[in-house]
C-alpha cells in the first residue's frame, strides 16, 4: 500500500527538481496560474449566491 | 505491542435551513436522521450503567432489568455499527469502533456520505423555497464551535499524569497537519486573515473535564464503554473535523501510534511546553509555519521540528516491531507531509484540507483583489465543507482529482452499510442488520433483545475487540431468529 501512495505522489516531484533551468521554471509557473484558474472557474460555477446574506445568517449552537 | 485496541470518531456537523420562518436546530437535525433510509434499526440507545461486576462475564448474555430508555431525542444504530443521533442541536455520527487509523478514517468519511444521502432525502420532503445545508466544520466564524472528537482506548495502566506530560506537545504541534484552514479568528483571539485550524481559538485549559466551555487540550472524560479496570477512553476533543482522507490517516495515525509508544514506555522524555494554551492559538495563527513555541527548559522549537520529534520516536517504535503493514504506510505519510510542510505547505493542498483552502482562498484573492473579511472568502471557507456533493468544494476538488485519496466511492458506501469486522462493532451491526426487529435497546458495551420470552435478553460486550467476524459470525449465520442467537452465546465460554 505504501508503493501506491508513492506513485501517487510521484508525478510532483519533477515539478520541485532543482536542475531545472530558468526559463522552463517560468513555464510552469504558468502553468500553475492557468490550473488554478481553471480551479476558480470551477469553483465559481458552484459558489452560492448571496455570500453576503448566507454568511451571515450561519449561526450554530455550541456543542460537544 | 499495545497497538491491537479500538479507536473511532465523533463528530458533530453544523446545520442550517435557509428560508424557514421558524429554523429549529434541533428540530432540523432530527428531520435529517430521520431521513436517513440507510441500514438502520428504530430502538434506543440506552445509558444505563453496567456494574463493574458485570466484566469478568465477557461475551454471554444474562437476563435484564428494565431498561432506562432515553426519550426525546433521535437516536439510531445502524448496520455499519456506528450511532447517529442528535446531540445538542447538531447531527452527530459516531463511527463503529475500529481497529486500525486507516479503516477508522474511511468509517468516518462513511459518516459523510451518509450526511449526504441524509440531507439530499430531508430536502425532499422540505417545501421547494426551503434548503437544508449539512456542513462538516466545527465553527461558524461567531464563536459557537462543536467538536469532531478522536477516541483511543490506553491501558488503564499508564498514569493520566504521563498522558498530559507526553501528549499536550503533541497535540498542541500536530495542528500543522490536522487543521481544517479557518478565515479569521474568534473567541477574543487576535485578528488574522487565514489559521490552520477551526478549533484554536476555543482552547483555553491545559487539562480538564469541560467540552463546552473553557475547553482543555487534555479532556479528562474517562467512560471507557468496556472493562474500566483495564481500559481508559482518551477523548481527544482539540482536531478538527476533517474532509481529507489522506488528513485523517495521519491525524489518528500519528495519534494513536504515540499514545501505544507511551504505553509500551517508547517514549523518552516528554516534550514540555512553557505555555501549551498560547501556543496552540500561535501555531494554529501561523500559516508560515516558522514561529517558535517555547519550552519549559529554556530552548524554543518550531512546531515542525517537534513533529519530526515525534516522528522519530514513533518510527523507532514501529521498527523492527510485528505492526501490521498500515503502520508502516502512516511513516512514510507522516514523514512525507513534514518534509512538504517545511519546503511549501501549498504543495500540500492535494492532501490537508488547510492547505487546500488556503490555496483557493489566495486564488480568489489575487483574482478579484478580495480582502480577507470579504464575504465571499468566508462562503468558499463554509462551502468547503458541505457534504453535498454537488455543491461541497472537498467534494468537487476530490471529484477533479485534485485530492489525494486513499478510498473509493465504493468502498466508502460499502462502510456506511457494513461493520467493520474485527471488532464488537460488527456483533452490533449485524444484529441491527439481521435482528433489528428485535432489538430494544443498543449501547457500545450492550444489546438488549426481545425475544418474546418473559424477560428482555441483554449481551453485554465489555471487551471491544470481542464479539469480531471470526468469533461469532458462524454463530450469527446458524441463528435462524433472535432466541437462537442467545442460545447460541449462552452455549459461548465467555
Amino acid at each position: 500500500m505504501a508503493e501506491q501512495e508513492r506513485k501517487q505522489t510521484a508525478p510532483q516531484e519533477p515539478e520541485q527538481d532543482a536542475t531545472e533551468v530558468e526559463p522552463k521554471a517560468g513555464e510552469q509557473g504558468e502553468e500553475i496560474t492557468e490550473r488554478i484558474d481553471d480551479l476558480l472557474e470551477e469553483i465559481d460555477s458552484v459558489l452560492e449566491e448571496n455570500a453576503e446574506e448566507f454568511v451571515k445568517n450561519y449561526v450554530q449552537k455550541g456543542g460537544e | 505491542m499495545a497497538l491491537d485496541k479500538v479507536l473511532g470518531t465523533e463528530t458533530e456537523y453544523g446545520i442550517t435551513v435557509r428560508n424557514q420562518a421558524e429554523y429549529n436546530p434541533v428540530l432540523a437535525s432530527s428531520t435529517l436522521i430521520n431521513s436517513y433510509r440507510g441500514g438502520r434499526a428504530r430502538i434506543q440507545w440506552s445509558f444505563d450503567e453496567e456494574s463493574p461486576g458485570r466484566d469478568a462475564r465477557g461475551f454471554g448474555y444474562e437476563d435484564s432489568l428494565p431498561i432506562e430508555l432515553e426519550t426525546g431525542l433521535v437516536n439510531v444504530v445502524l448496520t455499519n455499527g456506528a450511532r447517529l443521533y442528535v446531540d445538542h442541536a447538531h447531527p452527530e455520527y459516531s463511527t463503529p469502533e475500529c481497529t486500525d487509523p486507516l479503516q477508522a478514517a474511511l468509517y468516518d468519511k462513511a459518516g459523510e456520505a451518509i450526511m449526504a444521502q441524509a440531507v439530499a432525502s430531508a430536502r425532499a420532503l422540505m417545501p421547494d423555497d426551503e434548503r437544508m445545508f449539512v456542513h462538516k466544520n466545527n465553527s461558524d466564524g461567531k464563536g459557537n464551535s462543536y467538536g469532531a472528537h478522536e477516541n483511543y482506548l490506553v491501558a488503564r495502566s499508564v498514569p493520566f499524569g504521563d498522558i498530559v506530560r507526553h501528549f499536550t506537545a503533541f497535540l498542541v504541534t500536530r495542528q500543522i497537519f490536522t487543521g481544517a484552514g479557518k478565515v479569521g479568528s474568534e473567541n477574543g483571539r487576535p485578528d488574522v486573515g487565514f489559521q490552520l485550524t477551526q478549533r484554536a481559538d476555543f482552547f483555553e485549559e491545559e487539562v480538564g473535564l469541560e467540552t463546552t466551555l473553557k475547553r482543555p487540550i487534555i479532556n479528562t472524560r474517562d467512560e471507557p464503554h468496556a472493562d474500566s479496570s483495564k481500559y481508559r477512553r482518551l477523548h481527544v476533543i482539540i482536531g478538527d473535523a476533517n474532509l481529507s482522507e489522506y488528513q485523517m490517516f495521519l491525524k489518528l495515525g500519528s495519534a494513536l501510534v504515540i499514545l501505544n509508544a507511551l504505553e509500551d514506555g517508547a517514549l523518552p522524555e516528554p516534550v514540555l511546553l512553557s505555555d501549551p494554551v498560547g501556543a496552540t492559538w500561535k501555531v494554529s495563527h501561523d500559516v508560515g509555519l516558522g514561529q517558535t513555541v517555547a519550552l519549559d527548559d529554556g530552548r524554543s522549537a518550531t512546531p515542525l521540528e517537534v513533529q519530526w520529534q515525534y516522528l522519530e520516536w514513533a518510527t523507532k517504535y514501529l521498527n523492527g516491531s510485528d505492526a501490521d503493514a498500515v503502520y508502516g504506510r502512516l511513516l512514510d505519510v507522516w514523514e512525507a507531509v513534514l518534509t512538504d510542510l517545511e519546503a511549501d505547505p501549498l504543495r500540500l493542498s492535494d492532501r490537508l484540507d488547510w492547505a487546500a483552502k488556503y490555496q483557493l482562498l489566495l486564488g480568489y484573492r489575487e483574482r478579484d483583489g478580495l480582502e480577507w473579511d470579504d464575504p465571499k472568502l468566508r462562503m468558499l471557507d463554509l462551502q468547503y465543507h458541505d457534504v453535498d456533493p454537488e455543491k461541497g468544494l472537498y467534494a468537487r476538488l476530490a471529484g477533479a482529482g485534485r485530492m489525494q485519496r486513499l478510498f473509493t466511492d465504493d468502498e466508502v458506501l460499502h462502510a456506511a452499510a457494513s461493520a467493520p469486522e474485527g471488532s464488537r462493532a460488527y456483533f452490533r451491526g449485524e444484529c441491527v442488520a439481521r435482528f433489528g426487529d428485535a432489538l430494544v435497546a443498543a449501547n457500545w458495551d450492550s444489546l438488549v433483545f426481545d425475544t418474546g420470552e418473559e424477560s428482555l435478553k441483554r449481551v453485554p460486550m465489555m471487551e471491544p475487540l470481542r464479539g469480531s467476524k471470526a468469533m461469532v459470525g458462524d454463530l450469527l449465520d446458524q441463528s435462524e431468529d433472535p432466541a437462537a442467537l442467545i442460545r447460541g452465546l449462552g452455549g459461548k465460554d465467555g
